[in-house]
């Protein structure tokens, strides 16, 4: 079918998306690098001129940058860690044949259509307010103080928010994964005398590290990326701060687009930097 | 020791009855095929036995002892399953020290068995592969190295051989076969290849709806078949049932004639029939002859030097004495 002419007439009609993909995202890019070696601040003198290095020198020793790296760091592993765990035991949970399977599986799936904003905004307000949420009233019904959530512990705070909109997801990958394990292995180990706990470390997990690789990998992709979370509920205060919060700081607070810019860069880097770790770690995983 | 007793054991799946009361004895080293045609209830039989699902009603002993409530792994049974079942991540050495590091065998102990068991199945080269690097006749031996290594009292087989292709289901037969005359422990073997029933089978036992239909060697149930059913499904190619003039004569409702045993000739005898379809296999033929009057072809076994074409003329005679009578429910006579 594909011959010379037909080729030819196909790369002409996926150019103009091709070209729209490229210019949507080189622009962008070449506009963060522009900006990131020139002192232009809008509202304050605007553009002042070529400066060099001095944006990326000034970003990195700002006081607020290595708290920054700390804090989204210290999101994405809970997120991680947290969406993992459950996720791994709901899918185990799901899995197990049950009256109204259907409608708890698209329960489960639910928080995940929820707009970050929205979903930030109810936790907040309904539940971790400090005199009408949902915990205050539970922690007082048994004779506690109220936890103020997200100033006494805000970064577990955004990242229970956070876990519960990704929970779902994981847990959705980790349900295709094991409803594909077979089940004369379970039987087996059962038989070779593997206790229930035995044939989910021997068995069940095992079967499950590739699917648990991807959630890893497409859920950091996305939470080194979060930002709504934090804005609807600390605002950046009490050391809620990522890099991308910061970078939204400095080019929309501080009004310094140069400086925010060269954070941009930072963010650019620090993402591929991930990205060819995980890279790795699933074409190795693949290799199997 | 591996005698295991079956005491009017049932199985039901809600109102659906599986199995009925059944009885079965079990010898100690002795090798038994359950066969029968597909959801005739031989897996779950052997399921039973095995563990992996609870009986309704009824008791199983093995050696002896009450094992109805045992768990699997407590009976001391290994089972090979149809799809082998090894665990894809681990290598071939894992795989088969898998049961003992679960039974927590001591690490020189383990070795010794991987080491012997690798030697017996031809595996020990392979010990550091994966499985999924193995073909099919490796993956099989590896289940079965798997089983070994725990010395059990029985090792149970569900259709072992059923996704191997013919060649290597051969080779694997008398290799299972080779097997148990040196381990000298009892084996359970499911299959539904009659051929492999046959060729193995200290005892077979023919399942038809969850029963019983026949328990015995090879041979008795190739020549006293108890009943049409065990007749027509033990014997290759399947031995002819002709009803009425046929079997009146002879005082029976239907009468049975293996192929091997009719005789054929060019220029007389008891049939006057046409050759139809002749299925060659170099040291026999087996020929479908159109009887004159009759609806069915009869299956004759003839030397493959026998030379016969489509549409020549033969003369049949059955051996008299060879001859299976039954009566009007199916059952032998005499």
């Amino acid at each position: 079918m594909a011959t010379q002419h037909s080729r030819s007439a196909a790369r002409i009609m996926m150019a103009p998306a091709v070209f729209f993909l490229l210019v949507w995202m080189l622009v962008p890019l070449c506009m963060t690098l522009w900006f990131s070696v020139r002192d232009f601040r809008p509202l304050r003198g605007g553009d002042n001129g070529f400066v060099g290095l001095e944006n990326f020198v000034r970003f990195v020793s700002s006081s607020a940058f290595w708290p920054a790296i700390l804090t989204t760091l210290m999101i994405v592993g809970g997120v991680l860690l947290i969406s993992i765990v459950f996720g791994v035991l709901l899918a185990i949970l799901l899995d197990k044949p049950m009256w109204g399977q259907g409608i708890v599986r698209i329960l489960v799936i639910a928080p995940f259509f929820v707009m970050p904003t929205v979903s930030a905004l109810v936790w907040k307000n309904m539940f971790m307010d400090s005199v009408n949420g949902v915990f205050a009233h539970l922690w007082r019904f048994f004779g506690a103080d109220p936890v103020v959530w997200l100033s006494e512990v805000p970064t577990f705070s955004i990242v229970m928010i956070v876990s519960w909109q990704w929970l779902p997801f994981a847990t959705l990958i980790l349900l295709t994964a094991i409803q594909s394990l077979d089940s004369e292995q379970l039987e087996a180990a059962e038989m070779d005398g593997a206790s229930p706990l035995s044939r989910f470390f021997y068995i069940t997990l095992p079967h499950l590290s590739r699917a648990i690789t991807i959630v890893v990998l497409i859920q950091t992709i996305f939470l080194l990326a979060i930002f709504a979370e934090i804005f609807v509920t600390t605002g950046g205060a009490f050391g809620t701060r990522t890099l991308t919060y910061l970078i939204f700081q400095r080019v929309l607070e501080s009004q310094n687009v140069g400086l925010g810019s060269a954070g941009g860069v930072y963010a650019i880097i620090l993402a591929n930097i991930v990205a060819l770790f995980l890279m790795r770690i699933v074409g190795k995983n693949l290799d199997k | 020791m591996g005698r295991i007793t079956l005491d009017k054991v049932r199985k039901a799946f809600g109102e659906v009855e599986v199995i009925p009361p059944l009885d079965l004895t079990i010898e100690d080293g002795e090798f038994v095929v359950f066969v029968g045609p597909s959801g005739c209830g031989k897996s779950t039989l052997l399921r039973l036995i095995a563990g992996l699902e609870d009986v309704t009603s009824g008791v199983i002993s093995i050696d002896g002892a009450d094992a109805t409530m045992v768990p699997p792994a407590k009976r001391g049974l290994a089972m090979v399953f149809q799809s082998y079942a090894l665990y894809p991540h681990m290598s071939v050495r894992k795989n088969i020290a898998f049961p003992m590091k679960m039974a927590g065998i001591p690490q020189d102990e383990q070795n010794r068995r991987i080491e012997a068991a690798a030697k017996a199945l031809n595996l020990t080269d392979y010990l550091d592969r994966r499985p999924g690097q193995l073909s099919g006749g490796q993956r099989q031996r590896v289940a079965i190295g798997r089983a070994i290594v725990r010395e059990p009292a029985a090792f149970l087989f569900d259709e072992p051989l059923s996704n191997l292709d013919a060649a290597l289901r051969h080779g694997m037969r008398l290799e299972i076969s080779e097997l148990h005359k040196r381990l000298d422990t009892t084996m359970i073997y499911v299959t539904h290849d009659q051929v492999e029933a046959m060729t193995m089978a200290d005892k077979i036992v023919v399942l038809q709806g969850g029963v019983i239909e026949q328990v015995g060697s090879p041979m008795e149930l190739y020549r006293t078949p108890r009943n049409i059913f065990v007749a027509g499904f033990i014997g290759s190619p399947k031995m002819n049932l002709l009803t009425g003039e046929e079997a009146a004569k002879r005082g029976a409702h239907t009468v049975g004639i293996r192929p091997e045993h009719v005789t054929i000739s060019t220029t007389d005898g008891a049939w006057k029939g046409t050759v139809g379809v002749a299925e060659h296999l170099g040291s026999d033929t087996f020929l479908h002859v159109h009887r004159e009057g009759a609806t069915d072809p009869m299956t004759v076994r003839v030397d493959g030097e026998f030379s016969a074409k489509h549409g020549d003329t033969v003369w049949l005679t059955a051996q008299e004495e060879q001859i299976h009578k039954f009566d009007a429910d199916g059952l032998r006579i005499a």
